[in-house]
């Protein structure tokens, strides 16, 4: 086990209130704000976000969950379709301003298919990016616009998010990953 | 939390959680009898995605996009045909339609020598129908891509027994069939279709009735006895009769299905009209079935013979619905296959994209 916490739970709280505050500054107000959750622990984080912002704007923001599986550009590489998480977008993405939100910015590859499936759904405004992570090592020109905390790592290592409503608890660590053969020891809970 | 809502969380939680981690591994779909339930749910959960996709804005997705979809059909089909068209292209595969009566078959071409054609011109998954009971079988082996069997001869017709599973569950509470009973009448003898629904239904948990004229279910009482006995784990009894009522008596479904005007000529049927007499589904007889209960035709209809017009565009006819859901059991399908490729190291890679975590680290 030679998992390394890098956030506690009070840590990623504070994180999630200032990444609030930061969208509401950021629009000069909550008017057309809409948050959309990446499958899947994008979508708790989403939701924790329109929580904080209500509690200190007292507007309650619209809340989607968007599934990219369909979108990726890695299908044929994978020796298994991923399983599909569901897509619930109940507002019209007409004109507004989509922040979306993810646990862990990486390659970039992700939000690129987020970006693609969100604009098969109408024409946002704008399209913000906040992440509760960004570890770097990007692939494409995609940056975040909030940020809980940045995480130099290594390609090797893995960032593992908990949190509350899938995991159990919230907790970000960094491991090491697997490689082939390796027996699962250290698998993730 | 309120008490009362306690049981139905913990009850949900429960019945999900066994499936969470079914990954998809056939290569090939040609029939259901080889398909386990939580691979059937799982293809359930994907159709109720695909379904998603299909009410948006822009029904169409790229991921299967540059993949190749070669529909091969040597029997005549129209919305078969269509569906899976339809569904290759909603997910972006670029499709070839071939129709055997254009094609190098009337030139005498063989099954083998037009598939290791199609496969050289690029054919990644190859649909098919075909008249001979096992043809795609021969096709699985031949072919170095995947195969999905549009329905053959008497034997299968696996993408309709599942759309009609997903639209029985999409009317049932729950989307459980465990219980429910469901009555086929029709020509079971000659049935692909009902032949698939024995398979999915009963591994569904439904009380199945098939019915028709005992001509049209000779051999069906033995398989029903086999499987009475236990024959099949998982796969639970059937009952077979020639007593309408009895088939139809406070079904929840109640399916007809096509009589073909060729069973006359075998001696099967004296005629049309004596059949839609019996077993045909009026009114009256619908009028037995639980209230709620709803009716499907695979189609196409002979309209006043297995199934009356007042029946068939009554609030309780889904078979506009059975279409519609046949798109999108199609692309679930046609996903699904896409990804299940030979040889690769399936629990590993697969592991590596599903773990949770990992996923920005396997991207």
């Amino acid at each position: 086990m030679t998992d390394r916490q890098i956030m506690t739970g009070d840590e990623i709280r504070r994180a999630i209130v200032r990444i609030s505050h930061e969208i509401v500054e950021k629009q000069a107000g909550t008017q057309g704000l809409a948050l959309v959750g990446i499958q899947r622990r994008g979508v708790p984080l989403a939701r924790r976000i329109a929580a904080a912002i209500e509690e200190h704007e007292e507007v309650r923001l619209p809340v989607g969950a968007l599934d990219i599986t369909f979108y990726r550009d890695d299908l044929s590489l994978v020796a298994q379709q991923p399983i599909v998480k569901g897509t619930d977008l109940p507002f019209d993405l007409n004109g507004a301003t989509v922040v979306l939100v993810d646990d862990v910015l990486y390659t970039g590859r992700t939000i690129r298919c987020a970006m693609d499936a969100l604009i098969d759904f109408g024409r946002p405004r704008a399209i913000r990016l906040a992440v509760l992570i960004d570890r770097g090592h990007r692939e494409l020109p995609i940056r975040a616009d909030h940020v809980g905390k940045n995480v130099p790592t290594s390609r090797e290592e893995i960032v593992m998010v908990r949190v509350e409503e899938i995991d159990g608890n919230d907790e970000v660590s960094i491991g090491r990953q697997l490689r082939a053969g390796e027996p699962a020891a250290a698998e993730h809970p | 939390m309120s008490v009362d809502t306690e049981p139905a969380a913990v009850a949900h939680a429960a019945g999900s959680a066994p499936t969470q981690e079914v990954v998809w591994h056939h290569r090939h779909l040609l029939d259901v009898d080889v398909v386990t339930w939580p691979e059937i749910e799982l293809i359930m959960r994907t159709t109720d995605e695909m379904k998603g996709i299909l009410a948006r804005p822009i029904r169409k997705v790229p991921a299967l996009n540059g993949r190749r979809v070669t529909t091969l059909f040597y029997e005549a089909s129209t919305r078969t045909r269509v569906s899976f068209e339809t569904a290759a292209r909603n997910l972006s595969a670029d499709v070839v339609s071939i129709s055997t009566a254009t094609s190098s078959v009337t030139k005498g071409e063989s099954l083998v020598d037009t598939i290791r054609t199609l496969e050289a011109l690029g054919a990644e998954i190859l649909v098919m129908r075909h008249s001979v009971s096992g043809a795609p079988y021969l096709a699985a082996e031949v072919f170095g891509g995947h195969v999905l069997n549009g329905g053959d001869g008497w034997h299968a017709h696996p993408t309709q027994a599942l759309l009609d599973l997903y639209t029985m569950r999409q009317h049932l509470p729950g989307g459980d069939l465990r219980g429910r009973k469901v009555a086929i009448v029709g020509d079971i003898l000659h049935s692909r279709v009902a032949r698939s629904n024995i398979w999915s239904l009963t591994a569904a948990g439904a009380d199945l009735w098939l019915c028709g004229p005992a001509t049209l279910l000779r051999g069906m009482d033995r398989w029903a006895t086999a499987w009475g006995g236990g024959a099949i784990p998982g796969h639970g009894r059937f009952h077979v009769t020639s007593d309408v009522d009895t088939a139809v008596r406070d079904a929840d479904v109640v399916m007809a299905l096509r009589i073909q005007r060729e069973r006359m000529q075998g001696g099967l049927l004296p005629s049309l009209r004596e059949y839609a007499a019996r077993f045909g589904l009026n009114a009256e007889r619908v009028s037995r079935a639980k209230g709620e209960a709803i009716v499907m035709h695979p189609g196409p209809m002979n309209e006043g013979v297995e199934i009356a017009p007042d029946v068939a565009i009554s609030g309780r006819a889904v078979i506009t619905e059975q279409v519609a859901n046949g798109v999108a059991v199609r692309m679930a399908l046609l996903y699904l296959l896409a990804g299940a490729h030979e040889g690769a190291h399936a629990h590993e890679a697969g592991h590596a994209h599903e773990a949770p975590h990992a996923r920005e680290a396997a991207r």
